[in-house]
Formats: C-alpha cells, sequence, structure tokens
C-alpha cells in the first residue's frame, strides 16, 4: 500500500511543457537517430556510403519488420 | 525529472532488447537462414530477378560489390560480415540499440502523458502505452504491410515500401491518439472508449484501402516459412514493447518508492 501513497501524489503533477520540451526535442532526436540506423539507414536512404550498417543490422532489420532491401 | 525517465527508459529498452534477442536467435534465425538458403539455391525467385536483389549466390556476390549502396546486397558477403556475425553481435547490437531508442522515445512520452493526461500509477500508464504503442505501431502497420524475410521483395521497390511502411505507421499512430482523444471525451467513459476504438478502427481501414497493396513474395516460397517468419516477428517486436512497458513501469515506481525526497517535489 505504501507504493499507492507513493504515486497519489506522483499522478496529479505534470511535467511542465518548458521543463520536458527541450529534452523532447534534443533526446527525442537522437533516439530516432538510433531506430533509424537499426531500421532504415542503407536501405531505401542513406547518409554513409556503403553498406557496412545495413549488412551489420540486417537479422534485426527483418525480424523487427522494416523493409530490408 | 525528465532526464530521469530518459535513463530509465533506456535503460528498459536495452534490457528488452536483449530480451528480444534471445526471442530472436532461438526462433527468429531459423526462418531467416531458412530464406536465405532458399534464395541462394535460387529456387523461388526468377533468374531475372536474382540481380535485381542483388541476393546472387556466393559466386556472383562479389561482381555485384560496385552497385550502389541499397541496390547490392548479399549475405555474408558485403563488406566483409559474415552470416555469422548477422545473427551473432549484428542481431544483439540491433535490437539492443533499437530497444533503447524506443524506450528513450517511450520514456519521453511518458513524461508528457503522466499526470497530464494519465492519472494511473507509473506502472499502469507505462502498460497501457505500450499495448496501444504496440497496436498502432506495430500491429495494424504489420497487417497491411507484413514483415518479409529475406528473399522476399524487389530491390528496385524499396523506396516505395519503405515510404508505404512508415506511412502506414504514421497514420495509425495519428489514428492511435485521436482515438485516445474520443476515448477521454465525454463522461459516460464506456460509451466514450467504444467511440474512440470504432474511431480507430474507421481511420486505419481508411488509411489501409488508400495505401497501395504491395505483395513481393516470390512464386513458389514455401508458405509454412513465411508464415513462421512474420509470426515470429510479431512475438519479437511483442517481446520488446512488453519489455519496455513493464519494466520502465517497476523502474519508475521503484524509484519513486526509494526517494522520499522525490516524491515531495512532486506533491
Amino acid at each position: 500500500m505504501a507504493y499507492t501513497e507513493a504515486t497519489d501524489d506522483f499522478r496529479s503533477r505534470p511535467i511542465p511543457l518548458g521543463e520536458w520540451a527541450p529534452w523532447a526535442i534534443f533526446a527525442g532526436l537522437v533516439m530516432l537517430l538510433a531506430l533509424y540506423f537499426v531500421s532504415t539507414e542503407q536501405g531505401a536512404v542513406a547518409l554513409l556510403d556503403g553498406t557496412g550498417v545495413h549488412e551489420f543490422v540486417h537479422d534485426a532489420r527483418h525480424l523487427l519488420g522494416f523493409p530490408c532491401h | 525529472m525528465t532526464g530521469r525517465y530518459l535513463v530509465l527508459g533506456m535503460i528498459a529498452g536495452l534490457i528488452a532488447g536483449v530480451l528480444a534477442f534471445g526471442v530472436g536467435k532461438v526462433w527468429g534465425e531459423p526462418p531467416v537462414a531458412a530464406a536465405i538458403a532458399l534464395e541462394e539455391a535460387g529456387a523461388p525467385a526468377a533468374p531475372e530477378h536474382a540481380h535485381d536483389h542483388g541476393h546472387d549466390a556466393p559466386t556472383a556476390a562479389a561482381t555485384a560489390e560496385p552497385e550502389p549502396a541499397g541496390h547490392s546486397h548479399s549475405h555474408g558477403e558485403g563488406e566483409g560480415i559474415s552470416r555469422a556475425t548477422q545473427a551473432g553481435i549484428g542481431l544483439l547490437t540491433g535490437m539492443a540499440v533499437f530497444g533503447a531508442g524506443l524506450g528513450g522515445l517511450f520514456a519521453l512520452v511518458f513524461a508528457f502523458v503522466q499526470g497530464r493526461f494519465s492519472h494511473l500509477g507509473a506502472r499502469a500508464t507505462a502498460g497501457v502505452m505500450a499495448v496501444l504503442g504496440y497496436v498502432s505501431v506495430v500491429l495494424v502497420p504489420f497487417l497491411k504491410y507484413p514483415a518479409n524475410p529475406p528473399a522476399v521483395g524487389h530491390g528496385e521497390t524499396i523506396g516505395l515500401r519503405t515510404q508505404m511502411f512508415f506511412a502506414m505507421m504514421a497514420l495509425s499512430l495519428i489514428a492511435m491518439v485521436i482515438a485516445v482523444a474520443v476515448a477521454r471525451s465525454g463522461r459516460d467513459r464506456w460509451r466514450a472508449g467504444i467511440l474512440g476504438g470504432l474511431a480507430y478502427l474507421v481511420l486505419v481501414v481508411v488509411a489501409g484501402l488508400v495505401l497501395p497493396a504491395i505483395n513481393e513474395v516470390p512464386a513458389g516460397f514455401p508458405g509454412d516459412l513465411l508464415w513462421q517468419f512474420r509470426s515470429v516477428s510479431l512475438v519479437i517486436v511483442a517481446m520488446l514493447w512488453a519489455g519496455i512497458g513493464l519494466i520502465f513501469g517497476q523502474l519508475v515506481q521503484g524509484s519513486l518508492a526509494r526517494d522520499p525526497g522525490l516524491r515531495q517535489r512532486l506533491a
């Protein structure tokens, strides 16, 4: 029951938008870049030359359901 | 606070990615290997397609190298990356990086939603987010554009297939946001919830009808292998989302319970 008490306060207080936004923009961009490199890089679009990234994460890309090649 | 969530989300994603790697290694790799074996035997793909795919037999792969990126593709030959690497450390890296990235994004959305749109506890919010996220980002796009094993898909349509896949994903996600907004409006929660669900269904069915059908499964490709690959793909991604939802929720809960100062600041 200690948990319920702990979360009661926490439920009522949203993080102010001004505090959240910089994180959302900068960290969000970095996160999207990570997803992009696994899911798409050197497939339909390529930031880097060659096929090294594509080949390295090849199986993960297929199994995660992204179009690979 | 957001930074703290971000770190917890990335940790949860990393763990979920390693779990997804386990599922992928045990149940995902056999159908991938079988599809590559078929492809290299040249059985399902018509001869004139072999070059387009770039999935040439090992002997021809060397000559396919000078092709531009995105078209040249060969298993176990490209840039000296072997099949063992692709199925081992490559798969692990892919799953872990994808998991951490997804977990981080998940945490950022959680930080926005918690206390603002959701007044549930941390674990419940994370759980609901994971279910809605999996349905809208994975399951519904999959129904329109399912995962394909190696040997399925023409190299020259990768651009179209990628665009359509992400378009379906984006439309489904937008539809889910609208559906949640509908479900939260109205005093009768049952009624609003059902209306929200219907709104989602109508929007994604329309999106699915508008976007073009793509089916590039070669004639003669074994149906059971395709089924096996696609079902295990859904399970792997489910592992990822379930892991993120449950582990992140638990980490946030634990971090709140252990830190009375944090609880007071939030109060």
